[in-house]
């Protein structure tokens, strides 16, 4: 008899190990951690990086969405279709865009006037994207097919040189 | 590759497509008229599909015939596309934008030249030598010389589609004039079919194709039986011909592979993956054309026909002539001629006005009376009776397609194959509601297109912001390392002090 009571503890030892080693790998594997919810909702976002939705960027703007500590409709760029799309993603109701945050516009490209620009640098590096090339004391410019339209830039210059225009 | 691959002579009737009422006889009535030169012709520089080109004259130069003008050039610095060639010999009169024909009244940089009415031959390409000796690479190469594009209308670059060497085992010669109206392939079958086939066996030189198939219509006895005894005469036994049934779209390239060949060419795939390359037959004849006389492609056949021109005909027209010298030649339109279209009347582009060139994607030039036009009518809801279903020839389901592109929804459009529509209207011609699908596709494309330059744009905008974000963060540690490396020199500096102080202390004690 005792010899029947420990195989089945060792049986069962066996057992429940065997499950532990199973549930570990697959919590493991199939967790949904927030790095992997994070990066969907980054993907929906239109990567302007304009941080007009109050974050400084997308992915930080994805990172609160995520974290449940702000709405999905504050992304002007995006407008309707991304909010429709972030709803469907995170099974919350979609809402209006909040106005405060901004109206839903066509997307712009910046365009330096060159002759007025004084060389000093500081649109550099307000820049998200990098998209702005130049050096002190040298013209800038800006390379139109990476610029997202955030109007990031305009703010900083000192002589106003800088103006949004409608893309093609 | 060295077994030859199985086609069919005589393809199965296909179940997709239309019979709209041919109208080929009028035009057939004459024998090609070789046009003479124009007093003055006007030739956009840019004559290959999806190439920049650049002009090679000046203003006021003297140019012969067939000499080059303008050279196509490649994004990415390849080597150089198809040129363009003067097709008169005389001035250049000017350089600069000039209407062409298009789908929106669109100009183009253009050289003008005036005739001095010798019509000198240019002869830098005389002496070619037997193509047939030479190697592929040195035929692709004279070819993009000779300015050959595809003649069929799509003006894609012979050359490149030539040089799909050692995937390719068929070529396959398309003769298959299925729009209504247009006669230039057949006509140039029947009486030039021997220098079609010279060009086929160039081309199979150039590709290392085992075979050759040309494909005809079943409705053109006389330009098969022509092709035939070109065959027969010269006793060659890899090239074929297949008679297809004449039905609207059949002579789209992958609607005549997969009827010769028995097989579809997957969606986003090209012809050449699965071993077959299909070019026009008018193609083949520029090419035999020029390594036999040294002529680049100066010119090309035209249909001039329909009810608004007195005495339609095929005519052979130097590139640039304009419109309405050709309309001259074909015993001038009719007063009450009010519709110009340029191709056919399915796919075809309708233009403005006829002061426009004849370009190498020029097939055909209908002129039309009020009367042979179907008035414009009300566009009514879908009742989904599913005749554009049957009758579409890529297998595609427009109603589908028209709910989503109704909505705009894009993923929708691309899962029900958006791209593989050819736009050749068989829904439209069938649709009892008069909804106008091909235009909504065409607006869905370019639709998708824009979509899609976004969502890589925003790839790339994100991956710009990620690499400066690292940088900026690099940045900001090698500055807090720098600031500690500092502290801790000031610190061990100190230390010394304290040191020197002792030591002074103890030794004013002593």
């Amino acid at each position: 008899m005792p010899n029947g009571i420990s195989a089945a503890v060792v049986f069962m030892g066996v057992l429940a190990a065997c499950i532990a080693v199973v549930l570990n790998i697959a919590a493991r594997r199939m967790s949904s951690n927030s790095d992997a919810v994070i990066e969907q909702i980054n993907r929906l976002l239109p990567q302007t990086q304009c941080g007009q939705c109050g974050f400084p960027g997308c992915r930080p703007y994805a990172e609160a969405i995520a974290g449940g500590r702000t709405a999905l409709n504050q992304c002007p760029p995006g407008g309707e279709a991304t909010i429709f799309a972030l709803s469907e993603l995170l099974n919350r109701p979609p809402t209006p865009l909040n106005p405060d945050f901004g109206q839903h516009t066509q997307r712009t490209v910046a365009v330096i006037d060159e002759d007025a620009c004084i060389g000093c640098a500081l649109c550099l590096q307000a820049c998200p994207v990098d998209a702005i090339l130049g050096a002190h004391h040298y013209m800038h410019t800006v390379i139109s097919i990476e610029c997202t339209g955030c109007e990031l830039c305009i703010a900083p210059c000192p002589v106003d040189c800088i103006e949004m225009a409608s893309r093609t | 590759m060295k077994t030859p691959v199985g086609f069919n002579l005589q393809p199965p009737r296909p179940l997709w497509g239309i019979r709209p009422p041919t109208r080929k006889s009028a035009s057939m009535l004459r024998p090609i008229l070789v046009a003479y030169a124009p007093e003055r012709v006007v030739i956009p520089i840019r004559q290959c599909l999806g190439m920049a080109a650049a002009p090679i004259v000046e203003l006021g130069q003297q140019v012969q015939t067939g000499q080059p003008i303008a050279a196509a050039i490649h994004a990415f610095g390849g080597p150089s596309g198809p040129q363009v060639h003067a097709s008169i010999s005389g001035t250049v009169e000017s350089l600069g934008a000039h209407a062409v024909p298009g789908p929106m009244a669109s100009e183009e940089i253009c050289v003008t030249i005036r005739s001095d009415g010798l019509d000198r031959r240019f002869t830098g390409y005389d002496g070619l030598g037997d193509p047939l000796q030479m190697s592929p690479e040195q035929i692709c190469t004279l070819i993009a010389e000779a300015g050959i594009v595809g003649l069929g209308g799509a003006m894609f670059s012979t050359a490149s589609k030539l040089a799909a060497r050692g995937k390719v085992h068929t070529l396959i010669l398309n003769g298959a004039e299925c729009e209504p109206y247009i006669t230039c392939d057949e006509i140039l079958l029947r009486e030039h079919a021997a220098e079609v086939l010279r060009g086929a066996k160039i081309m199979m030189r150039a590709l290392g194709a085992t075979q050759a198939v040309i494909g005809v219509e079943s409705d053109m006895p006389e330009a098969r039986v022509a092709v035939h005894d070109a065959i027969d005469a010269d006793g060659c036994d890899d090239v074929h011909v297949s008679v297809v049934t004449a039905k609207y779209p059949a002579g789209g390239e992958r609607q005549l592979i997969q009827l010769i060949m028995g097989r579809e060419v997957p969606e986003g795939a090209l012809p050449s993956d699965i071993g077959f390359v299909c070019h026009n037959v008018g193609t083949a004849a520029a090419i035999a054309d020029f390594f036999r006389d040294g002529r680049p492609l100066i010119s090309r056949i035209v249909t001039v026909t329909g009810s608004g021109i007195n005495e339609p005909l095929n005519i052979d027209a130097r590139i640039g002539t304009l419109m309405a010298d050709l309309s001259e030649l074909a015993d001038g339109r009719r007063d009450d001629a009010s519709h110009l279209i340029m191709g056919g009347p399915m796919m075809g582009v309708s233009l403005p006005n006829d002061e426009l060139p004849v370009t190498k994607a020029t097939n055909c030039l209908i002129l039309m009376q009020p009367r042979e036009i179907s008035p414009p009518r009300r566009e009514m809801p879908c009742i989904r009776c599913g005749e554009c279903n049957q009758v579409c020839p890529a297998q595609l389901l427009p109603q589908e397609l028209l709910r989503a592109s109704r909505q705009h929804d894009i993923d929708a459009l691309r899962e029900f194959g958006l791209d593989a529509c050819i736009e050749c209207g068989c829904c439209d011609y069938v649709c009892p509601s008069y909804i106008p699908l091909t235009a909504r596709f065409a607006a869905s494309k370019l639709e998708a297109a824009e979509h899609d330059a976004e969502m890589a744009q925003a790839v790339r905008a994100r991956a710009r912001f990620e690499a400066r974000e690292a940088r900026l963060a690099g940045a900001r540690e090698a500055r807090e390392l720098d600031l500690k490396a500092q502290v801790v020199e000031a610190h061990v500096s100190e230390s010394i002090a304290d040191v020197m102080a002792r030591v002074n202390a103890r030794d004013d004690q002593g």
